[in-house]
């Protein structure tokens, strides 16, 4: 077997797990987040801050942005080596997009867990 | 005619390969088109979700922070960049669904993989009007 030292699980099978694990989860939570905002049209800032102040929010709100950046890795590093062939050109875009996904990670937990 | 400074090999080896895929001149099927898509909106809301953890910073940072947000969510400009956005994410969720029911083995055949095609598209549609009336 072939293993792509950049792919995420080191496996093609492994990451398509991964894809789709992160997948049901992000759905998951995109449709709580949009089912929130649907259901309280005349929001305010006392309930968004105590919507986000509770744990489970926290805790579900952290576990999707795990995943956004799992899934994004195994999307982006799918795309990256379907489309770039030069070898330069699809490292730096998997690096920049692997910083970026850091990124959102640190800032994410700091918006979260920093009030 | 075979240039002077490709080997005999070489020939052997390239001459029946097919040189220069033009994308622009292939008729894509639908599945096709929509998978395309699906990873369009992939790599659209990786960067989109940028401004949505800005806007949940300002929106959760102090009260009068979140009533700007509020305001600036009014403004044109704001709530189309929040649609497109949106709307990725619709047709990125419908898509996503469609893919995981095909791993289930469900419209897998050709046909199966044309009408999925076609349900991700009036479906995402539908969603991503309901999201520019729930907007405006």
């Amino acid at each position: 077997m072939v293993t792509n030292v950049t792919s995420l699980g080191r496996s093609g099978l492994y990451d398509w797990m991964i894809q789709r694990v992160t997948a049901v989860v992000l759905a998951f939570y995109s449709v709580f987040i949009l089912g929130f905002l649907i259901l309280n049209p005349d929001l305010n800032y006392a309930q968004w801050s105590e919507f986000f102040n509770s744990t489970s929010v926290r805790i579900f709100s952290l576990l999707a942005l795990l995943s956004l950046g799992a899934h994004a890795w195994v999307g982006l590093w799918t795309i990256s080596t379907d489309y770039l062939k030069a070898m330069v050109l699809r490292f730096l875009f998997q690096a920049v997009c692997g910083l970026v996904m850091f990124i959102y990670v640190v800032w994410g937990i700091q918006i979260l867990w920093g009030l | 005619m075979i240039p002077a400074n490709l080997r005999e090999s070489e020939c052997a080896v390239n001459d029946k390969r097919p040189v220069n895929l033009d994308l622009s001149q292939f008729s894509f099927p639908l599945p096709a088109l929509t998978s395309i898509v699906h990873r369009a909106t992939g790599l659209i809301l990786f960067v989109g979700i940028a401004i949505l953890m800005y806007i949940l910073e300002l929106s959760l940072a102090s009260e009068e922070s979140f009533n700007s947000v509020k305001e600036c969510l009014d403004g044109f400009f704001v709530k189309f960049i929040i649609w497109g956005i949106l709307s990725g994410l619709l047709y990125h969720l419908v898509a996503g669904i469609k893919h995981l029911l095909m791993d289930f083995g469900i419209g897998e055949t050709l046909e199966g993989g044309i009408l999925g095609a076609k349900v991700t598209i009036v479906v995402s549609v539908v969603l991503i009007l309901l999201a520019g009336v729930w907007l405006w």
